[in-house]
C-alpha cells in the first residue's frame, strides 16, 4: 500500500472527534469533501492532516459550503468511492435538502454529525436539535455516548451502509463538547484489524465503471417515484435491522464490545427508568446506580440506532417497568417532544402500563447534573407509587426562571 | 475520583495541559476525562478546563464539578473570575502569581483560610520556553503539591506527549516542569 501505517497504544486518550477522524483514516476513505462548522472541524482537520501525512490514500475536497460539502460527496459516492464527512448544526441544515438526495439515490456515506444547537439565537454547544433535522431523510442513524463508540460507530457505519443489500447513507452522532472535545480511553483496534473489518470498498451501479454505464439521479414523477420511496423504506423496516445485528455481532467478536439497538442498563428487575440520548445515557447510568443503593429500583435505556427505530426493542425494555421519563435534548416546539412521540409510538397497542412523561432538557449545551437526575428519579418513583402521573406529562429540566410544564 | 478544574485564557494551553495530564495518568491504569467550556471563546478570553480522575470508567458527563484541585494559569484570574466557585472545604489551589501567599490572599480575600500555592508559571515560562504558556510548569507544580508521580517519571510521560514539538521546546519544557515543582510554594 501506498500510505504508512499508524502504530497505535492498546490505549490512547482521544476526544470524540479525534476518535471518529482515526475511523475515517483507518476505513481509508477515499473522498472527503467538507465544510468548517464548530464542534466537528476536527474531524474533516483530522482526514485532511492524516491524508497530507500520507497516512491515507484518498482525496480531501475544499468546497464552498455544507450543500456543496454533501453534493461533492454524492457525486464521490456516485462515481464509486467511500465517502465521509461531518458537519454540526447550521451546517447540517444547509445540508438537509442533499441529505434526502443522498438516501434516495442509495449511495453509502458516512456523515458524522456532531450534535449541536440551532440558532436562533446562536450558540455553538450541544444539543439534539440538528439530529432531528435528519430524522425523516432516509439515512441509517447511530448515536456514540462516548469517544470510544464515536470511534467504533463509525467502522460499524461503513460496513452497515456500503454492505450491497442496504446502499443506504448513515449518520454517527455525538454530542457537541461533550462527546467531540471531551477526551477519554479509547481502545482502538490495529489499523489492519481496523481496515479488515470494514473490508476493501465494492462499488455497485458506479459511474466510473464505464463498462456498465449507469445513471444516477433521474426524475422519476407520479410513474415510479413512490416506488422508489416504498423500496427505500422497505429496506430500512426490513433489511436494515439484521444488517446492523450482524454487524455488532462481528464487532464484538472483534472488539469484545458489544452494542445493541437499544442499551438496557439494569432494566431486568427496573421499576422507573430515563429514556435518552448521547452522553447523558452515561451520566443516567452512574445515577441510576446510586439510586439503587437509595432503595430505587432505577434503569437507563439508551437509543443506539435512532433509524431504523427500534419499535420492538423498546417497547420490549419498557414492558414491564412503571414509569419511564423520556427526554428530549431539543425543543418540540409546539409538540410532545420528539423522542417522546417515537417512544409513545412504540408502545402504543402493546399490554405495557407504564406511565410516560416527557423532559425537555439540555438545551444549547445547558448542563444536564447528576442532582437534575436525582430529582427525576425520585418524580418517576412517586409515578410508579402513584399509579399515576403526578405531574404534567411534558416538563423542563434545567431552565431558569418559573416552572414549565405542559400537557 | 480526583477532580480538577483550570482556570485559563483561551490560548495559554489549559485544554492541552488537561488534555496531556490525563494522557500520563492513563498510563497508570485510571480511567480519565479531559474537557473544557468554550463558548465562542476566542484567545484572551477566560475559560475553565477540567480533569476527572477515578479507578473505574467515568461515566459522569456533567460539566458541575466541585474540584479537589484548582489550577489558575493565568495571575489575573483570581480577581476577574471566582476561582473558588463550586469549592469544597478541603480544596486545593496551586495559582500563577508573582506575589507571595500573603500578598495574594490580601488582594483576594476570597482565598483566605483555604489551602493555597503559589508558583510563577508565567516568568517560568517565559524564561525556559520563552513564551508565557504556563500549562506545563502547572502540571510541575501539581506533581509536588499532590505527590501524584514522581517527578521524573511525570517528565519521562510529558516526552512523549510533546514529542511532536522541536526538540529544543521539548528540553525548555523539562526545565519549566523542573522549576515549577522546585520552585512551588
Amino acid at each position: 500500500m501506498a500510505f504508512d501505517k499508524i502504530e497505535l497504544r492498546d490505549l490512547e486518550v482521544w476526544d470524540g472527534n479525534f476518535a471518529a477522524a482515526q475511523a475515517l483514516r483507518q476505513a481509508q476513505v477515499d473522498v472527503v469533501a467538507a465544510y468548517p462548522i464548530t464542534p466537528s472541524t476536527p474531524i474533516v482537520e483530522g482526514y485532511a492532516k492524516f491524508k497530507s501525512d500520507n497516512y491515507i490514500e484518498g482525496e480531501f475536497v475544499m468546497v464552498e459550503s455544507e450543500h456543496a460539502a454533501m453534493s461533492a460527496c454524492i457525486g464521490a459516492a456516485a462515481a464509486g468511492g467511500r465517502v465521509a464527512t461531518a458537519t454540526s448544526s447550521q451546517g447540517l441544515a444547509l445540508m438537509v435538502e442533499t441529505l434526502y438526495q443522498a438516501s434516495g439515490m442509495r449511495l453509502p456515506i458516512v456523515l458524522n454529525l456532531v450534535n449541536r444547537a440551532l440558532a436562533a439565537p446562536l450558540n455553538v454547544n450541544g444539543d439534539h436539535s440538528d439530529m432531528y433535522l435528519t430524522r425523516d431523510s432516509g439515512w441509517i442513524q447511530l448515536d456514540a455516548f462516548s469517544p470510544q463508540e464515536a470511534y467504533d460507530m463509525n467502522l460499524i457505519a461503513f460496513k452497515v451502509s456500503e454492505d450491497h443489500d442496504i446502499r443506504l447513507p448513515a449518520i454517527v452522532n455525538q454530542d457537541g463538547f461533550m462527546t467531540s472535545h471531551t477526551a477519554q480511553g479509547v481502545y482502538p483496534l490495529t489499523d489492519d484489524a481496523a481496515f479488515e473489518f470494514v473490508g476493501t470498498y465494492k462499488p455497485m451501479n458506479d459511474m466510473l465503471d464505464f463498462e456498465h454505464p449507469v445513471t444516477h439521479g433521474v426524475q422519476t414523477e407520479e410513474d415510479w417515484h413512490f416506488e422508489h420511496k416504498a423500496r427505500q423504506h422497505n429496506d430500512l423496516m426490513v433489511k436494515v435491522p439484521s444488517k446492523i445485528d450482524e454487524v455488532f455481532a462481528d464487532f464484538e467478536k472483534l472488539s469484545g464490545r458489544k452494542y445493541n439497538p437499544v442499551e438496557c442498563y439494569d432494566m431486568a428487575d427496573a421499576d422507573v427508568a430515563v429514556f435518552c440520548l448521547g452522553t447523558s445515557v452515561e451520566t443516567a447510568r452512574e445515577v441510576a446506580t446510586e439510586m439503587r443503593a437509595k432503595g430505587i429500583k432505577a434503569g437507563v435505556v439508551g437509543l443506539r440506532v435512532i433509524r431504523p427505530f427500534p419499535f420492538m426493542e423498546v417497547a420490549d425494555a419498557l414492558k414491564d417497568i412503571k414509569a419511564v421519563a423520556v427526554l428530549d435534548r431539543s425543543s418540540p416546539n409546539g409538540a410532545a417532544g420528539a423522542m417522546f412521540n417515537e417512544v409513545a409510538g412504540s408502545l402504543i397497542n402493546t399490554d405495557s402500563k407504564v406511565l410516560l412523561s416527557g423532559y425537555v432538557y439540555g438545551l444549547g449545551g445547558r448542563d444536564l447534573t447528576k442532582a437534575n437526575l436525582v430529582d427525576l428519579y425520585k418524580e418517576l418513583q412517586a409515578n410508579a407509587d402513584a399509579g399515576k402521573l403526578t405531574t404534567q406529562q411534558q416538563q423542563f429540566i434545567g431552565v431558569r426562571g418559573p416552572k414549565l410544564s405542559y400537557l | 475520583m480526583l477532580e480538577i478544574r483550570w482556570h485559563s485564557r483561551a490560548g495559554q494551553g489549559a485544554v492541552t495541559g488537561a488534555k496531556g495530564l490525563a494522557d500520563v495518568i492513563s498510563t497508570t491504569g485510571k480511567h480519565v476525562q479531559a474537557f473544557a467550556f468554550y463558548g465562542s471563546a476566542k484567545r484572551g478570553a477566560a475559560m475553565t478546563a477540567y480533569n476527572r480522575v477515578d479507578d473505574s470508567v467515568i461515566m459522569n458527563h456533567e460539566k458541575y464539578m466541585e474540584p479537589d484541585f484548582v489550577f489558575v494559569i493565568d495571575p489575573a484570574l483570581v480577581y476577574t473570575s471566582d476561582v473558588t466557585i463550586n469549592a469544597k472545604e478541603d480544596t486545593k489551589y496551586i495559582i500563577t502569581t508573582h506575589l507571595t501567599k500573603e500578598e495574594l490572599v490580601k488582594a483576594q480575600p476570597k482565598l483566605a483560610g483555604k489551602e493555597v500555592h503559589t508558583v510563577d508559571c508565567i516568568t517560568i515560562a517565559n524564561e525556559t520556553i520563552g513564551r508565557p504558556i504556563p500549562n506545563t510548569p502547572m502540571l510541575g507544580a501539581f506533581m509536588k503539591i499532590s505527590k501524584m508521580y514522581e517527578i521524573d517519571f511525570f517528565k519521562e510521560s510529558m516526552k512523549r506527549i510533546l514529542q511532536k514539538l522541536p526538540q529544543k521546546i521539548i528540553d525548555a519544557n523539562m526545565i519549566a516542569i523542573q522549576r515549577a515543582y522546585d520552585e512551588v510554594k
